[in-house]
């Protein structure tokens, strides 16, 4: 094996220094403290890994060898949407996010990390503002679990342990949801959508609902793109069962839609994602959950919670955790679920493309969403043998597309939109197959009108 | 030899910086979204006639305005008021393993190649980045002896929370769920090894230290019953404290039909040293954003890789990444999954910043990682406890730690009255992270844990006995001092700790704030 004369990241590797403090120590090598170790319980040989690539350079190269192997949505135009979704990140995001001092910071305590939680309580802050809520988490893994979050919160709050996710839910998440609340809400009931609208089947949800139900979830926009024009309807009903309303919602779309508080949502949920981060293969995503400022509520969140306070310092602001016993740093078993290295860093990013947008920007980013997709549905719906957009009702950023009068499945179309650098839909037909050959598309503020009448034309040509 | 620097002068960025939303002003902003084209909003209209009235949003969200340069100040200040590990001696966040995070990882990170891919892209589009999930995996089964590894988890009790659900799916499929309801742990082994199998709907034992640092045989025999559903434990705990007994324990849990989860936090000392597999566990997982050099990003995104043997493959999450000899693929045909714990295939960035970290180590140092690890801390402990004859190391007197320690304050609190939290608070004025304690509860009086892994250089273990043996002075001289420090940090001791337990004090957001404290 090549060795150098010491390794970049590991500086007491350098033989000499290395030396010295085992001589300080007292011992030979490492091998006298690991010798404690019960020779059966050690390992023997060596490690089959590769060998090191020691210059930076090299490394960089062997790196961008294999991502060449991917093909990516700068190089392809993408309409792929459903969870993680191409959106823009500005420079200032991204400069922040890379900062070495928000970057490789962890849990150090408010006066040294002062800034950590600033920009914590910040992004929290300006969720709220676009929520309309008081009380925000740093964020989870994702929106799966928080929402997940969300059924376990209302269940430890009602009592109870059913729980009705409604209407078009991404299968993902419901996935998520189903494993994080299985131990307090075993009983997860499905109520079904409206074939037409793409609404949710109110006839089903009041069919289902009983004073046995902890927690209605229904998301808005949905899985579909279509924007659930019930909220207030579903509220008012879950609440006269007792039950709590949790919303996920896509906080991209609050600059021109109504936060679900304004509909009756006890908890909101959702994803940091489509605030700036990049997608990363779906790295970039991060959970939020929001709840008025009920103590009910505050009480039942097991994420770390980032209070504003004061220091000795007359006018100072400082910063500390709320109702730190609630968590599993402080009680363990006994703690609100759990809590640990979650997506920090994905808030603080969030919090600063908030702050880049202000209101104005969020309602700009809106608009230009709702306006493509329309223009995007109505232009694809012109094909022949294309229904587009499948569902009724209004969409946001995503809507289905179905194409089983053209004889073809959509994997075979999108296997097609190759050759013409895109990325069709996301493949519907195995998550719903009522929907026969339908795809979900996506399109945010990213798209031209170009890029979508290309599509266009693609899909003309292929399913001719 | 560099200088062993104190840094005496030390004084941390302190902006006094307003909440942000003190710094708006009406009508600016930061930046411009891209306007569609003139054509494609004649060709449907207006936006809010898109949308039925009563769902369109009537009040503007109450955010900031601002212009861009004043956006990126007020977050570069914030970031100046933000000790990252990168920028100083972090030895102090012990058990958490805060080693150097290459710069070079940052801009793979982002390169188009992994940042502009989505996850539900066509496969042969993503060959390039399923070949580094599945190399990256190979190198985990050899360093842990586990057959298969899953990347989704987002942090480390995530993936104990993944492992719990694989151990209440196994005790399902035998026919004991409800009968088998109760996981074995011990103290100072990480809360989440608690939590997580409690949320999964699991009872928790949690067994107290014996002299050795770790429970004793007895306990273990005592606790454990036809109730026992597995184990979740660290090895070393918290203390660095290697448990002999390991694998005695697990046979023991086996015996009773239960299944064995290592938490393997503490991995940094151990690679090429012991395996999961070798002290017979059926699980593992490795914190990827400690021993695979990734950043922790202020709490995350991290990697909880978890690793199971073969009778456990079949209950992963889908979809798992394979390959089939020529072609990378995702598995989602998996029909005795648990599901799913996260969507799509979890924290890929996180993971390519982790392939660089250990292609640059390679072979050839992955090993010494753990070697320089080892001798950093046993270094780091003599010095100490030569210097500061205040300092204690409970339990297990005369056996090396291998990668940490969890020191005791007792003496000096007796002495001075000045406890860890304050000393902890002080060492801020050196320049210094504030140094980790102890999970709740302190079995240890006045503990502090302290982790000098591999990218530490000796220089900067002297500068840290150096700083807590004059804050011991400090202490001795004037109580009070320490007891209110810090002084040369972002910001000061907070003066009303009741005010964040108390709901018409605490104020998680600004809009919470002006309701309570400025009666908007």
């Amino acid at each position: 094996m090549t060795k150098l004369s010491s390794h970049p990241y590991i500086p007491n590797s350098a033989r000499e220094i290395k030396e010295q403090m085992l001589k300080e120590i007292g011992i030979n090598n490492a091998e006298d403290i690991f010798g404690q170790i019960p020779e059966h319980l050690r390992f023997k040989g060596e490690l089959k890994i590769p060998n090191g690539i020691f210059s930076e350079y090299q490394l960089l190269r062997h790196i961008k060898g294999l991502l060449d192997k991917n093909k990516n949505c700068e190089e392809y135009i993408s309409f792929l949407g459903g969870g993680c979704w191409q959106h823009y990140t500005p420079a200032v995001v991204k400069t922040i996010m890379q900062r070495d001092e928000f970057l490789t910071a962890y849990v150090g305590e408010a006066f040294a990390d002062h800034g950590k939680f600033q920009a914590q309580f910040e992004y929290a802050s300006m969720l709220g503002e676009l929520l309309e809520m008081d009380a925000v988490n740093t964020p989870t893994y994702d929106w799966g679990i928080a929402a997940g979050t969300t059924v376990r919160m209302s269940a430890r709050i009602t009592g109870r342990s059913e729980a009705l996710i409604c209407g078009a839910v991404s299968p993902e998440r419901l996935a998520c949801i189903k494993t994080f609340a299985f131990s307090t809400v075993p009983d997860i009931q499905l109520v079904g959508f409206d074939p037409d609208t793409g609404l949710i089947d109110i006839d089903d949800l009041k069919r289902k609902m009983s004073d046995k139900v902890a927690c209605v979830y229904f998301e808005n926009p949905n899985f579909f793109g279509v924007i659930e024009t019930q909220g207030e309807e579903i509220a008012k009903l879950a609440h006269e069962y007792g039950a709590i309303v949790s919303v996920g919602v896509d906080p991209i779309s609050l600059g021109v839609l109504e936060p679900p508080a304004r509909y009756g949502a006890d908890i909101a949920c959702g994803d940091v994602q489509p605030l700036g981060i990049p997608m990363g293969f779906g790295g970039g995503l991060g959970g939020f959950i929001a709840t008025h400022d009920d103590p009910k509520f505050v009480a039942e969140f097991p994420s770390l919670l980032f209070g504003l306070t004061t220091t000795v310092e007359s006018g100072e602001y400082g910063f500390g955790e709320v109702l730190f016993e609630r968590t599993s740093y402080a009680s363990r078993d006994k703690a609100k679920d759990f809590l640990g290295t979650m997506a920090q860093l994905h808030g603080i990013g969030a919090g600063v493309y908030m702050a880049l947008l202000g209101p104005q920007g969020m309602q700009e980013i809106g608009e230009g969403c709702l306006q493509r997709a329309a223009y995007a549905a109505k232009v694809l719906g012109q094909i022949k043998g294309i229904k587009s957009p499948h569902f009724k009702g209004a969409h946001f950023k995503e809507f289905v597309v179905n194409f089983d009068e053209t004889g073809k499945t959509v994997k075979e179309i999108n296997k097609k939109l190759l050759d013409y650098k895109v990325f069709g839909g996301y493949d519907l037909s195995q998550g719903f197959p009522q929907l026969g050959q339908s795809a979900l598309y996506c399109v945010t503020e990213v798209h031209t009108k170009q890029d979508i009448d290309n599509l266009a034309r693609a899909l003309t040509e292929i399913v001719a | 030899m560099g200088i062993v620097k104190v840094r005496k002068n030390f004084h941390q960025a302190r902006w006094d910086e307003p909440i942000i939303f003190e710094l708006s002003t009406p009508g600016l902003r930061g930046v411009v979204p891209p306007p569609p084209e003139k054509e494609l909003q004649e060709a449907v209209g207006d936006a809010e006639k898109l949308i039925p009235s009563s769902i369109r949003r009537k009040t503007p969200p109450g955010l900031p305005e601002l212009d861009q340069k004043s956006v990126l100040a007020h977050y570069l200040h914030l970031a100046q008021e933000t000790l990252g590990a990168n920028l100083c001696n972090d030895i102090s966040e012990g058990t958490c393993t805060m080693k150097y995070n290459p710069r070079i990882n940052e801009e793979i990170a982002y390169l188009p190649g992994i940042a502009a891919l989505h996850p539900w892209q066509d496969e042969d589009t993503i060959q390039g980045i399923l070949q580094i999930y599945y190399e990256f995996e190979q190198i985990l089964k050899e360093v842990s002896g586990m057959d298969k590894f899953l990347l989704h988890p987002q942090g480390g009790a995530h993936a104990v929370f993944t492992a719990a659900c694989i151990m209440r799916a196994y005790h399902i499929e035998h026919g004991n769920w409800g009968k088998k309801d109760e996981i074995i742990s011990a103290a100072f082994t990480h809360p989440c090894d608690h939590a997580s199998p409690a949320t999964a709907g699991f009872k928790l034992i949690i067994l107290p230290p014996g002299p050795d640092g770790y429970p004793p045989l007895e306990a273990f025999e005592e606790a454990i019953s036809e109730r026992t559903a597995g184990l979740f434990i660290t090895n070393p705990e918290d203390t660095g404290i290697y448990n002999l007994n390991i694998d005695k324990i697990v046979k023991m849990v086996h015996d009773a039909g239960g299944l064995c989860f290592y938490d393997q936090a503490n991995a940094n000392v151990l690679l090429g040293i012991a395996r999961a597999r070798e002290a017979g566990f059926d699980m593992c997982h490795f914190n990827i954003h400690k021993t695979f050099g990734t950043p922790h990003g202020c709490s995350g995104p991290g990697l909880g890789a978890l690793g199971v043997r073969e009778h456990l493959i079949k209950y992963l999450p889908v979809p798992t990444v394979e390959y089939d000899g020529s072609k990378y693929y995702l598995d989602y045909n998996r029909p005795q999954s648990i599901g799913k714990v996260r969507q799509f295939v979890g924290p890929a960035t996180v993971l390519i910043r982790a392939y660089a970290w250990v292609m640059a180590v390679g072979k050839e140092y992955l090993r010494e990682v753990s070697e320089i690890s080892t001798i950093n801390h046993n270094y780091l402990q003599k010095k100490l406890l030569e210097r500061i004859p205040e300092l204690e190391v409970p339990y297990a007197e005369g056996r090396f730690r291998l990668e940490e320690a969890r020191y005791s304050w007792r003496k000096l609190t007796e002495e001075t009255g000045v406890g860890t939290d304050d000393v902890m608070r002080r060492i801020g004025d050196y320049g210094i992270q504030h140094y980790w304690s102890s999970h709740h509860p302190w079995v240890v009086p006045e503990p502090m844990t302290l982790e000098p892994c591999e990218t530490y250089r000796k220089e900067d273990l002297d500068e840290y006995v150096e700083a807590l043996a004059q804050i011991v002075e400090e202490a001795k001289k004037d109580p009070e001092f320490v007891k209110n420090a810090p002084y040369k940090c972002a910001s000061h001791k907070r003066d009303d700790e009741a005010s964040l337990d108390d709901p018409n004090k605490w104020a998680l957001t600004w809009r919470a704030y002006l309701k309570k404290h400025k009666k908007a």
